[in-house]
């Protein structure tokens, strides 16, 4: 056992199948029954109402499964990740899995501020699948130079175009990836890119078309030129 | 994983997916071909009030524990599911199998509040079970009722085969050991509803005839069949005091159920005792549930811990009537501040009497310019508060409010009731009076001791006579008097000298006449109940959901005479819808309380002097403290 004051952990973890209707409050709700069940030795905030300190990198629509969901903790001791990641995982429902568990520097600014990039894996869903050649078609809607698509927000609607948010879009045997712009300033959800695509096809999109699949999720690296999982930025505890 | 009921379309286009399939912490997994008996238990309202339910988690807990049985769970799906499974021919089914309910053994249904009826219907029929019992065939589950509203089932009669009275605790394995027997023999219904009669407690409506007098009172009451108890004696849990986890009767789920979406009830909750010793005249549940009986301070030290880790949560809160009554109170408030409160779990004190105690505590666990205070006075004046035998005096509640201001509260929580018995003009001024001398004690404190003006917040319900209640007699008002007080109490409110420093709010009259309608209803109400479903009446304990046009035109449909059920102050020999139910209490204890009530005379409570209610009869609790 670890004494330290305040150690910062990053958790990794997958939220699989029909825990994607899980919406994100309840998602954090859970974690912090997780942790307490799991008798994690969490910091907690002051006051007559104390919390845990406990943070996530972005949230994941209700929908959306994901193998690379993130979570940012402190804790006032820990075992290993290796066991950290076992006793957590003990306390996980069906379709939840903890990933991994690092520890950060202690420096290190909180995964909400530095997401810069997610993957994402789209399949059609069953009955759902257009009826086009995907593999040409997407090719060519990818290689416009500029994609066009009309953003709806609560208050308006307005025309904006967002192929410098792909980074990167291609067609995999039974899905299309993309890893997408994912900071706070810049945010593409992947939605927008399939809407763009199905305007550019020429062919109505149901709301159920797509099973969207986070994959993982990036900052980028100190020197600003490549994207690093969120994972990649903490240490394995021995 | 599982594979869900709805598909994934139908989960996204409706609201709150997370009610609909289940993989709780805690939720009970088991293969039903596994089992002999599939037991399906159903809050009719929903998800997220169902799930608070402590009734049901004690049962589930109970039942899954038999390797034989597997209990599952099943809420009443919203209106936008309602109309997706009615537009698509979808059958209700099970939270933990997502398995249709119609090919369950049991369908057991909690009634906890009246205004619930159209959703238990909304269940049977969405389960695609026949909604009248007597169509039912050996094919469908026996639908089964439990709850505090079993104390007169009969507006249900003609929808369910068992209501079971009282705790379920005791009997429900009995009846399961019956019906594993019957099924391997291949009886029919109508002969497991046979030998179920015989258990104590089973009601089975079918086997008994009601036969009226003219003028539409019950002129006689009497089994039609020879298997059918004349008397159904409540069940209930003698002993609670045991400190054996295994011992007999004493279940208390150690991992409750932790929903995703926050329920009503998100945290651990500690049922600290059964019953009251205060015997207030208008509670149904301090007749019913007599006598008192505590559970064993040790256990319950245990059970919060037990609790709190198989669950996680950062609440715990104690469940009872009074839990001030409670006798090891302080002992185990302060063991769960110490033991818990450190590790950021809040506890949250139900409505204690306020008292240098409670404010002790209250001062350690809430921050006090956010919590209230709460006093439920019920009525204005210390006259009509004898009639209702609340011993709460204008005294107790004053020195109360004072201490605390003194503390530093400033905000107050009052509760009354319009409409209760030999109510005056006079008593009904009173609550603008008490709120007024409130803020006068708050504001004859010294001006740099206190803290900003004083909140005084007072509602009031309207008086609903209840069953097995000394006021079961009595008339009750109709919805225009029930505003005209209300006007009265506003009225007064607003010539109080310190009105700016006093809300006033009342509760909605429509729905408490319904309400007194189903509460003492007969045989006769049911086909009122079916009728205000068939004319779409759903979620009517919701005021927006609510459709008083509707429910007055089941009523005129089905030729109901409101005066006869609502108005009329009944005679104390006539026979009652639910005089074929033994609480222990007796109905000339109950008639006694009535005049007592009426000649303003206050009875101590249990533990100041037994008054020989008839709860001594089971052999437990309070009755033999001393």
């Amino acid at each position: 056992m670890e004494e330290v004051s305040a150690l910062k952990i990053r958790i990794k973890f997958a939220k699989r199948g029909y825990m994607k209707f899980i919406g994100h409050l309840d998602t954090m709700r859970y974690f912090q029954k997780v942790m307490r069940r799991a008798d994690v030795d969490m910091v907690y905030s002051e006051g007559f109402n104390p919390h845990q300190i406990m943070s996530f990198a972005a949230p994941l629509g209700v929908g959306l499964t994901s193998e690379g969901e993130y979570m940012d903790i402190e804790v006032n001791s820990t075992e290993s990740s290796d066991k950290m990641v076992k006793r957590l995982n003990e306390q996980m429902v069906e379709g939840i899995e903890v990933l991994s568990y690092r520890k950060l520097p202690d420096n290190s600014k909180n995964a909400m501020s530095i997401v810069a990039a997610a993957d994402y894996h789209i399949r059609f869903r069953k009955g759902y699948e257009p009826d086009i050649d995907i593999d040409e078609m997407f090719s060519r809607y990818i290689s416009c130079d500029s994609i066009i698509v009309t953003k709806k927000t609560k208050k308006s609607e307005k025309e904006v175009d967002i192929r410098n948010g792909i980074y990167e879009a291609k067609v995999l045997d039974d899905k299309i990836f993309l890893k997408l712009a994912s900071s706070s300033g810049d945010y593409l959800k992947p939605e927008l890119v399939m809407n763009g695509f199905y305007n550019y096809a020429g062919i109505e999109m149901s709301e159920y078309a797509l099973e969207i699949e986070r994959r993982e999720v990036y900052a980028e690296d100190s020197e600003g030129k490549q994207f690093v999982t969120l994972e990649s930025l903490g240490e394995i505890i021995q | 994983m599982r594979k869900l009921a709805l598909s994934d379309e139908i989960l996204l286009s409706i609201e709150k997916p997370e009610r609909y399939i289940g993989n709780e912490v805690n939720m009970v997994r088991k293969n039903p071909s596994d089992v002999d008996i599939r037991f399906c238990m159903c809050f009719p309202d929903v998800y997220e009030i169902g799930m608070s339910h402590l009734g049901i988690q004690i049962l589930y807990d109970m039942f899954n524990r038999r390797e034989d049985v597997y209990c599952e769970r099943v809420y009443s799906p919203w209106k936008d599911l309602d109309k997706v499974m009615r537009e698509n021919n979808i059958p209700l089914f099970a939270i933990e199998s997502q398995d249709s309910i119609k090919d369950f053994d049991f369908l057991g249904i909690t009634l906890q509040y009246e205004m619930c009826y159209t959703n238990v219907l909304q269940v049977i029929d969405l389960s695609g079970i026949p909604i009248m019992a007597s169509d039912r065939t050996d094919d469908d589950p026996i639908v089964i009722g439990g709850g505090p509203c079993v104390y007169n089932p009969e507006p249900l009669s003609d929808f369910f085969d068992i209501f079971y009275i009282g705790e379920g605790e005791t009997q429900y394995y009995r009846l399961f050991d019956l019906y594993k027997e019957h099924k391997k023999n291949g009886g029919s219904r109508k002969e497991f509803l046979e030998l179920a009669a015989e258990v104590p407690g089973m009601y089975v409506p079918a086997f008994y005839d009601v036969d009226y007098n003219s003028d539409g009172t019950i002129k006689s009451f009497i089994p039609n069949n020879r298997h059918a108890q004349e008397k159904i004696v409540k069940q209930l849990v003698v002993d609670m005091s045991s400190t054996d986890f295994d011992a007999e009767y004493n279940y208390y789920p150690q991992k409750p159920l932790v929903p995703f979406i926050k329920a009503t009830q998100d945290r651990v909750v500690l049922e600290i005792q059964r019953g009251c010793i205060r015997g207030c005249r208008f509670c149904q549940a301090g007749m019913v549930y007599r006598p008192v009986r505590e559970r064993n301070v040790e256990f319950l030290k245990e059970l919060a811990y037990r609790m709190l880790h198989s669950t996680g949560h950062e609440e715990i809160s104690l469940s009872s009537l009074s839990s001030s009554d409670y006798s090891k109170l302080e002992e185990l408030v302060n063991y769960l501040i110490d033991e818990f409160h450190g590790n950021g779990v809040n506890i949250s004190l139900p409505s204690l009497r306020i008292d240098s105690f409670s404010l002790d505590v209250m001062s350690k666990v809430q921050d006090i310019r956010k919590s209230s205070l709460t006093f439920a006075p019920e009525a204005g004046s210390q006259r009509l508060r004898n009639v209702i035998n609340k011993g709460l005096t204008e005294d107790v509640i004053l020195n109360g409010a004072s201490l605390a201001f003194e503390g530093g509260w400033n905000r107050v929580k009052l509760y009354f009731m319009l409409g209760l018995p030999t109510e005056t003009e006079e008593d009904i001024k009173g609550i603008a009076e008490l709120c007024e001398k409130i803020a006068e004690v708050y504001y004859s404190i010294p001006k740099d001791q206190r803290n900003g003006k004083v909140q005084i917040t007072a509602s009031s319900s309207f008086f609903i006579p209840k069953p097995f209640t000394p006021f079961q007699w009595a008339s009750m008002c109709t919805k225009e008097q029930f505003l005209d007080k209300a006007r009265i109490v506003n009225t007064r409110m607003k010539e109080m000298l310190n009105k700016k420093s006093i809300k006033y709010n009342w509760h909605e009259a429509d729905v408490s006449e319904m309400e007194g309608l189903l509460a003492r209803g007969d045989r006769k109400v049911a086909k009122t109940v079916l009728k205000a479903y068939e004319l779409g009446c759903l979620y009517d304990a919701w005021s927006d959901s609510f459709d008083n046009d509707k429910w007055r035109k089941a009523i005129e449909d089905t030729n109901i005479d409101m005066d006869f059920y609502i108005s009329r102050e009944r005679n104390v020999d006539e026979i009652m819808p639910w005089d074929f139910i033994d609480i222990g209490v007796t109905k000339s204890f109950l008639i006694k309380e009535w005049e007592n009530a009426k000649n303003e005379l206050v009875t101590p409570n249990c533990r100041m002097k037994c008054n020989g209610c008839g709860a001594a009869a089971f052999g437990g609790g309070v009755c033999f403290e001393n």
